[in-house]
Formats: structure tokens, sequence, C-alpha cells
């Protein structure tokens, strides 16, 4: 596998890129500078929730970038090299968490879809049609509304907008793997349908999949910025890019730092995620190689 | 005579529905196989020939089950398929296997040979992973493969072995009745020549008994008891091999039948052109689907479509030029 990665110069930086972004969020607090405390807090609608509190210290205030603080500090004297260290986690956190279980939705009801066809599919598929629809900026909007403001709400408002785009596409795959022989030979040696589907046609419809998921990484990553861009996001508060730069934005001119640096953390990761993907579409699919 | 009939079709139908329109009705009909009639022996090898789309391969898919059929019964070892309860079908279904026709095609991509060989093992016997391993390992060299073989993926193998792989799994279930659907067309020659042998071998170690569907007449002629030569979804004429290629009574056998090349260049044979198409097993002709094409075509065949009759013993043929004679 990683032989097949050596030969294209671009996908193996975006490997670096992807394998760099983890090493920061797993080793994040031997990192920082700062750290945040988490305090339990109740909500509007009544249940309550964890929330990351940073320390405000309003003295160290717009510093620019030092041999103390990397990256300078913010508008409430907060260390941005730290947050930016810390927003790692909440990015992936958010990208692996909405593209796996959009991932899962998808291949169960994708695979069922195709594999038994008929009224089955038909009906499935026209759910998918329904929650393909829906404006995801629209549905979280409703979801903020009616949640509250958080990472988990925008989590589930982005994999509900989310799988139905896996089911088609591997609903498609199971349609053309179904009518391969072994399919045949392992209903002839008794095989019932859900060993077929799981043992034997998913596990071959799923690289196209794959290199979708990868590229999908980096779009739910720049989607949940923007939306905490907006404020519909993450809280006031917490250490997330899209956030950091929504109250950046407002000191450009005298603190460029303060903006800068989270954008800079989605761009690298973005690019580290999309990269890859092609990295893993050429190397999925012969065609393609040059 | 039942006792040794190993499978039984009586008036066996599979009909493809075709949809069409915004609520998909039901139009037309695909009738690929249209009220077929045969037995096979314990222990034979019963060829089955015929041109590609006559519905020979959906004939032996529908015996073992694999596509259920239209109307019609299949009785195997003296059981009525369609009137015994699921578990019991899904037992008695395994005693029938299937060898494939595209040998890559037919083995999961993703699966050692390991895994493949050893699946039907390990879904309908509970028994311990050593023994399967074990058992698989016996069938590798039963086909002609071995232990360094085990666990490789099937890319990394050739046709030949590839189709060995699949004998292998066939075979993992102690079956008595193997539908062979064209298992060496995709072959070459040489090693077509040790597969069928590998059958022949297997067939005498197992007592096994065979269907044997293909379109290479040689092939039959080599390996097959008995014969039926199919044609737009029928049976037109059945008899023991010997006695077809000696003597074939209905027209479209022996045109089919002197298409055989015979290496030898001083004799001069007399081709029979058949002219004209394949009729459409949609909308056949009427009477005996052959007529349109027939050269020796009298006036009944337009209407009424001839029955498969014993002509001689062991002999049948379905043609209105013979039956007027019994």
């Amino acid at each position: 596998m990683l032989h097949l990665f050596r030969r294209s110069l671009l996908s193996m930086i975006g490997l670096i890129l992807i394998l760099f972004i983890i090493f920061i969020a797993i080793f994040a607090p031997y990192l920082a500078i700062q750290h945040p405390t988490y305090v339990e807090v109740s909500t509007e609608q009544g249940t309550r929730r964890i929330e990351e509190r940073w320390d405000i210290n309003f003295q160290d205030k717009f510093i620019p970038p030092n041999s103390e603080h990397y990256f300078g500090t913010d508008d409430f004297g907060r260390d941005i090299y730290s947050m930016v260290i810390y927003g790692t986690q909440i990015s992936l956190k958010i990208c692996l968490m909405v593209v796996f279980s959009a991932t899962i939705i998808g291949i169960i009801l994708g695979g069922i879809a195709g594999y038994f066809g008929g009224k089955i599919d038909e009906i499935l598929m026209r759910v998918t049609d329904v929650f393909l629809s829906i404006p995801y900026l629209i549905l979280a909007i409703a979801v903020a509304a009616a949640l509250g403001r958080s990472i988990e709400n925008i989590m589930m408002a982005l994999v509900l907008v989310w799988w139905p785009q896996y089911a088609r596409l591997l609903r498609g795959q199971v349609l053309s793997i179904r009518e391969n022989q072994y399919v045949e030979a392992a209903r002839s040696i008794g095989a019932n349908n859900w060993r077929i589907l799981f043992r034997h046609v998913i596990p071959n419809s799923f690289a196209p999949l794959l290199v979708q998921i990868t590229l999908d990484l980096g779009a739910v990553l720049l989607v949940a910025a923007g939306l905490s861009f907006i404020g519909l996001g993450a809280p006031p508060g917490t250490a997330e890019w899209g956030l950091m730069i929504s109250s950046g934005r407002m000191h450009m001119f005298h603190s460029w730092w303060y903006a800068t640096f989270p954008g800079l953390a989605i761009v690298i990761t973005v690019l580290g995620f999309n990269l890859l993907g092609d990295g893993i579409r050429d190397i999925t699919d012969p065609k393609l190689r040059r | 005579m039942e006792k040794d009939q190993i499978i039984k079709a009586k008036n066996i139908k599979e009909y493809f529905p075709i949809r069409k329109g915004i609520f998909s009705t039901v139009k037309e009909y695909v009738k690929a196989v249209d009220n077929v009639n045969f037995y096979i022996k314990k222990g034979e090898t019963f060829g089955l020939v015929g041109e590609s789309g006559c519905g020979k391969t959906t004939l032996g898919r529908t015996l073992i089950q694999l596509i259920p059929p239209t109307s019609g019964t299949v009785c195997f070892m003296g059981k009525n398929l369609s009137e015994i309860s699921k578990s019991e079908l899904r037992k008695l279904r395994l005693h029938m296997q299937i060898v494939f026709q595209d040998p890559s095609s037919s083995l999961n991509p993703r699966m050692t040979v390991k895994q493949i060989i050893g699946e039907p093992l390990k879904i309908n016997k509970k028994i311990k992973n050593e023994e399967i391993n074990k058992k698989v390992l016996l069938l590798l060299k039963t086909v002609g493969l071995d232990e360094q073989h085990m666990y490789r993926f099937p890319h990394e193998f050739s046709g030949g072995q590839k189709q060995r792989i699949g004998v292998a799994r066939a075979l993992a279930l102690n079956p008595d009745f193997i539908v062979l659907d064209e298992p060496t067309s995709a072959l070459d020659v040489s090693v077509q020549a040790k597969i069928l042998n590998l059958f022949k071998d297997l067939q005498k170690k197992f007592n096994l008994t065979y269907l044997f569907i293909t379109h290479d007449l040689s092939v039959i002629k080599y390996i097959s008891d008995r014969v039926a030569v199919m044609y737009a979804g029928k049976i037109v004429e059945l008899s023991t091999t010997k006695e077809l290629f000696k003597k074939q009574l209905h027209p479209y056998s022996i045109a089919l039948l002197c298409c055989i090349p015979i290496p030898d260049p001083k004799i001069k044979k007399e081709f029979i052109v058949i002219k004209g198409e394949v009729p459409s097993l949609i909308n056949p002709p009427p009477g005996c689907k052959f007529h349109p094409r027939c050269p020796k075509r009298i006036s009944i065949c337009k209407k009424i479509e001839p029955e498969l009759i014993e002509i001689k013993k062991e002999h049948f043929v379905a043609c209105h030029l013979y039956q007027k004679k019994v």
C-alpha cells in the first residue's frame, strides 16, 4: 500500500500532513501552553453539557506573535497557538464522526436497497431523495434553533444531510457487484442473504466509497468551520477554527494574526485530506494512473 | 426405472417478465425455458448443447433452484422440490452444486483460497477451524493444487487453476449432482483437456452425476453419456451420445453436428448452412420453433408444435417428420 503512495508526490504530502494533524490532536495537552478547563453547564432546553472555558486575561490582549505566544494572543488575552492546537481535536472529531456515521448509515441502507431491489429499493431511494433535497444550511439553522448551539448538534445535522450520497453511491456499486457469479456461488453453497450482502457484496463495492470518504473529510471540516463562522456551530469561547476566524475578522487591521493562524490550520488540514483522497483515488482506479 | 433417476424435470417453464411503462406492468415474457421434460440417471454425465441464448444455462440454474421455475416440477432424489418445506429444500439444495463458466468472476476477489473453499464448510457444518483447514487442504489436493496455494488470492492464479478452485468449492459439501455450466469455454484448449479429465476422475472417485452445459460439440462427445439438443428454450432431440453422433434425426441437430471439424483434410464434408437467426424468445414463431429456418419443413410445422417422442429406444425427437412414422 505504501509503495503505491510513493509513486505520487502529492498524495505522499497529503498523507504526511494528515499524520501530522493527527499527531497534534493526540498530543495537544503536551504541545499547548495554555489549557482550557471544562465545566458542566445547563442549557436553555434544560439538558446539561460540558463546555470549554479558556482563562481570560485582559492585560495580555492583542500581543503580536513572539517567543512566548507563538501565534500572538486574541481580544481576551488567550494564547492563539494553544487554541489552534486544541482546535485540531475538535475539527478532527467533527469530520471523522460525521463521515463515519454517514458512511455506516449509507452502507446499510444503500446495500440493502441495491441488493434486495424491487419495492425495498424504491422505498429506500425515495427516502434518500427526501434527505438529499434538504439544504444543509437550513437544517443546521433549524437544529441550532431547536436544540441549541453546540458542536454535537451541528454534527447531527451534518450526518443527516451527508448520508444520502453514500447510500446512492453504494447502491449503484452493489447493483453491479451482485451480478457477479461468486454471489450466485455463495447462494448455492447455502449462504443466506445477509452473509452474501456483508461478506461478498459490500466489501467489493467499497472502493469508490473510500475515495469519496477521504475527499469528504475535508469538505465536512470546511462546512463545520463555516457554520461556526456564521454563529451556528461551536458556542462562543470554544477553540474552534471557524469561530476564531469569525471573532478575529473584526480585528483584522490591527492584529492580523488573530484570524490568520486558525485560517492556515483549516487550509492545511483540508489540503491534506484532499491530496490524500486524490492519492487513494489514483491507487484504487488504475485507469487514472499517469 | 424411477430409482436410478437422480433428477427429473417435468414441464419446466422459466419465463422472465419484461416490465414496461410508467407503472412497470408486465407486458411480455422472455420464454427462456419452455416446457422441458427430461431426467438424469445417477452417475451419468448428461450433456446439454445449443446455441448461445437458447436457454441452456437458465435450465441448469432452474434445476438446482438458483432460480425457481415459473411452473413445472423438479424431482431430486425422489423428492418434489416445489412441495417440500423451505428448510428441507435448503438442506437438499446443498447436494446440488454448480461450477461456473467464468472462473474469474465466480471467485470473490477479496477472499483467500482457504476462505473460498472453507466457506461452505463454515456455513453448513459446525466444525472447528483446524478441521476446516484439513478439509480444505484435502480438497485442494483432490483438484490438483497444494498447500502453498491456500493463502493466496484468486487474481494470483491462472484460468485453469481458478476453475480448479471453483471445483473444489463445489465439492466441499460432498454433492451428488453438479451442474457444469460451460466450465471449459473460458479456458484455452490444452487446459480444457486437463480440466475435462479432472471432471472424469472426480466422477469416478465421488460417484458424481453431471449436467454438462456447453456449446462445444467435441467436448460433449468426449465427456457425456447422453445428450440433449436445445433450441429456443426447448429440447428438440435427446439420445445417447453414441446414437446421436451416429444418426441425428432432427434437422437442427443434423445441421449442428455437421459443423464439428474433422482433423483430416482428405475428408470433404458437406456443410448444411442454417439460414436466418435464432428466433426471439419473446415472440417465438408458432408451431415448431425451428420451422422458419428448417430445410425440411412441411405444412404442419407452422401450425402445431411437435412433441418430444421416443422414436427408438432412448432416442427422443421433437419433429413432425418422424412423428408420422410412429
